[in-house]
């Protein structure tokens, strides 16, 4: 599903490489979980896959489904499959929830060759999915993030995540800012979504995350590198040792 | 004190290609007098202080510059709301395509109907604002405006009037130089709302004078779009009474030369104002210059006044926006708020903002902003990682831009309609 082969970043403001060849295959139906520490370049992997300026790829590939992402528009790479469920969700006063997510929607379609959602059946699929995350139709008329708690801003990306139904997706740090019910309800979220056809990615600093959503794969990311990758007992490893030991290991 | 030469000229020669409208009537010592005033200021130029960031030479000389008919397809506005229409052609009046004027709790007449009668209650209102708005600051193009306006709507409103009056400019001349002037006078009690769309000529000078009285209410919603090459200075001088209320929207799209005026003096307590503008400038076919000025003037005490001014510039066109809020002795527990606000697509445009408050009264609360701005990144690329093209995306942030401004319509329908047709004008310059 999601390919990356030797993936080599730097700022474009600056001469500072941040991921220095990062190998990492996704397969459909599988969860793979990216732990390591601050400043390991997690962050910047989801940035550069999504498409955010500021960021040069000097060297390697990515694809999703064969096709070249670094070449897409952030709006191709949405249409093509891609969801980055972002650490730090985004508030734009002024533009509704509801209306923000019928466009995106209703865009990445278009971009698919595929039919508009007609109002009515949008209400119908939002209502169904905001319901399970526990989203109130007040939430659905505020203007997108504006005014919404941290962890309000989370379940708004899973419910993003949900209407939109990507084939692989990117979860950065999602659970940085949520309490334990929040954690559970928006890992409930991402769980409903797990299905043969779909990969995920989880970017996250620590393992507690993982006793929600339980990875297939585990990988240690470490000065820009994939540095060590394992089962699921690997992020049990690191929540008892810490970085250090594994760091040192691999050094 | 004399003229300079380069004035009198100017004026002069404005003086030579007009005539004042033939026919007996009171109206015709206002129009005298009117001209008068007028050689004794002057049209204006760039010298002077309020026309620093707009050149009114277009608007002042003699000759109108031509300008080409838009042909558009887009459904009218506010038609699907049910209205009572009054039609403009090139600025004369076209009874064919207007409704009758008869509704309950108003009465509406023609101007050039009513000044040729000897009593009526318009001799008492045509001009005197126009008048009272020239201090401390000259409109000299209200004053010609005064003299020659050959015709207008003359709105009394006694009651709550059920639907809207509709005031459609349309101009089938590429040279029209249009001049009308509305007298509205909303009773105590009374309650009206006056819609106005339309280009309405290649050069289009307008004044509407309004005197709100105690408890009464007076909305207007206006489009200013359509034709790209078409040019306009348009006054709005109102008066209000105790409790009384005034709200003006108006939505800029296209045009050469825009400068819409609003005078109002708050001389009743409790009096409540409200001035929002959204304008949308491309100057990519034609120029775009939109100039919003605004002179409130508190005189009772617990009035509120707000002016919402927003506009969105691209490919060099320019924004304008003098606003000022002027607190008499005694005016205590003003609430004046003040924010213009510019939203810039490329760095061609420019925006050009001059707050002014002026304050004489020691317990009030004003406060003014002023800000511009590029389109937020973040935001942009948020939209984007969400599948909604680029193009899209910036459409969605312009409205969500303006949206504050919108937001001061108070009737739903008519909000919906403006923010309806918004999309729309978005969507088709971005299909191309």
């Amino acid at each position: 599903m999601l390919e990356i082969k030797n993936l080599h970043v730097k700022l474009e403001e600056e001469d500072k490489d941040i991921l220095k060849g990062v190998d990492l295959s996704v397969e459909a139906g599988k969860v793979h979980a990216i732990m390591g520490p601050n400043g390991s370049g997690k962050s910047t992997l989801s940035y550069v896959l999504s498409g955010r300026d500021g960021y040069e790829v000097t060297d390697g590939s990515a694809s999703l489904l064969g096709e070249d992402l670094l070449e897409m528009d952030p709006e191709d790479r949405a249409a093509a499959g891609l969801f980055l469920a972002f650490q730090y969700p985004v508030e734009i006063p002024g533009v509704g929830n509801m209306t923000f997510l019928r466009t995106a929607l209703n865009a990445q379609r278009k971009a698919r060759g595929e039919d508009e959602v007609s109002a009515g059946d949008f209400l119908k699929l939002v209502r169904e999915k905001a319901k399970a995350l526990n989203i109130d139709a007040e939430m659905l008329k505020r203007p997108v993030n504006v005014g919404f708690s941290g962890g309000e801003k989370k379940r708004n990306e899973i419910l993003q995540m949900a209407v939109l139904e990507p084939k692989m997706c990117i979860l950065d740090e999602t659970d940085s800012g949520l309490d334990v019910d929040a954690m559970k309800l928006v890992s409930e979220g991402v769980n409903a979504l797990r299905d043969a056809g779909r990969g995920f990615l989880v970017i996250t600093h620590y393992q507690r995350l993982l006793d929600h959503i339980k990875p297939d794969v585990v990988h240690i990311m470490a000065d820009g590198r994939i540095v060590k990758t394992g089962g699921p007992d690997l992020a049990l490893e690191v929540e008892q040792n810490g970085y250090a030991d594994i760091l040192g290991e691999v050094a | 004190m004399a003229l300079p030469q380069a004035k009198l000229d100017l004026t002069e020669a404005r003086l030579a290609a007009l005539s004042l409208p033939d026919g007996a009537g009171w109206a015709n010592a206002a129009r005298a007098d009117a001209v008068a005033r007028l050689r004794a200021m002057g049209l204006p130029t760039r010298r002077d202080e309020y026309w620093k960031f707009t050149s009114p030479e277009t608007l002042t000389r003699a000759d109108a510059p031509r300008a080409a008919l838009f042909h558009g397809d887009e459904t009218p506005l506010y038609a699907g709301i049910d209205r009572l229409k009054i039609v403009f052609v090139d600025g004369v009046f076209d009874a064919d395509q207007s409704d009758d004027l008869s509704l309950e709790h108003v009465s509406i007449e023609h101007l050039a109907d009513v000044t040729a009668t000897d009593i009526h209650w318009a001799r008492e209102l045509y001009g005197q604002l126009e008048i009272a708005g020239q201090d401390p600051v000259d409109r000299p193009l209200a004053t010609l405006n005064t003299a020659f306006a050959r015709d207008g709507v003359v709105i009394r409103v006694t009651g709550k009037v059920e639907k809207p009056i509709s005031l459609v400019y349309l101009n089938a001349s590429e040279s029209s130089d249009a001049i009308l002037h509305h007298l509205v006078r909303v009773e105590a009690g009374g309650d009206v709302t006056v819609l106005e769309n339309g280009p309405a000529a290649a050069r289009f000078n307008k004044v509407m004078e309004i005197s709100v009285a105690d408890g009464a209410a007076f909305h207007h919603v206006r489009a200013q779009g359509r034709d790209h090459e078409r040019r306009a200075v348009t006054h709005m001088f109102a008066r209000l009474g105790r409790e009384s209320t005034y709200k003006s929207f108006t939505l800029t799209a296209n045009g050469v030369l825009t400068r819409n005026e609003h005078v109002i003096e708050l001389t009743g307590d409790d009096a409540v104002a409200h001035v929002a503008g959204a304008a949308m400038g491309d100057g990519a076919r034609a120029e775009f210059h939109h100039d919003d000025t605004v002179f409130i003037t508190h005189d009772a005490e617990r009035c509120e006044s707000r002016q919402v001014f927003k506009k969105v510039l691209r490919n060099g066109a320019e924004g304008v926006f003098q606003g000022k809020i002027l607190v008499k002795p005694g005016a205590q527990k003003t609430d004046g708020y003040q924010i213009s606000q510019a939203l810039m697509l490329d760095d061609e445009s420019s925006f050009q903002g001059k707050p002014e408050l002026e304050i004489y009264a020691d317990d009030v609360v004003c406060s003014h902003g002023s800000t511009t701005g590029a389109i937020d990144e973040t935001a942009l690329y948020y939209l984007r990682s969400r599948g909604v093209p680029a193009d899209q995306a910036t459409d969605l942030l312009v409205l969500a831009f303006l949206a504050e401004a919108i937001d001061e319509i108070e009737d739903a329908r008519l909000q919906d309609d403006i923010r309806t047709r918004l999309q729309e004008w978005l969507e088709r310059r971005r299909q191309g």
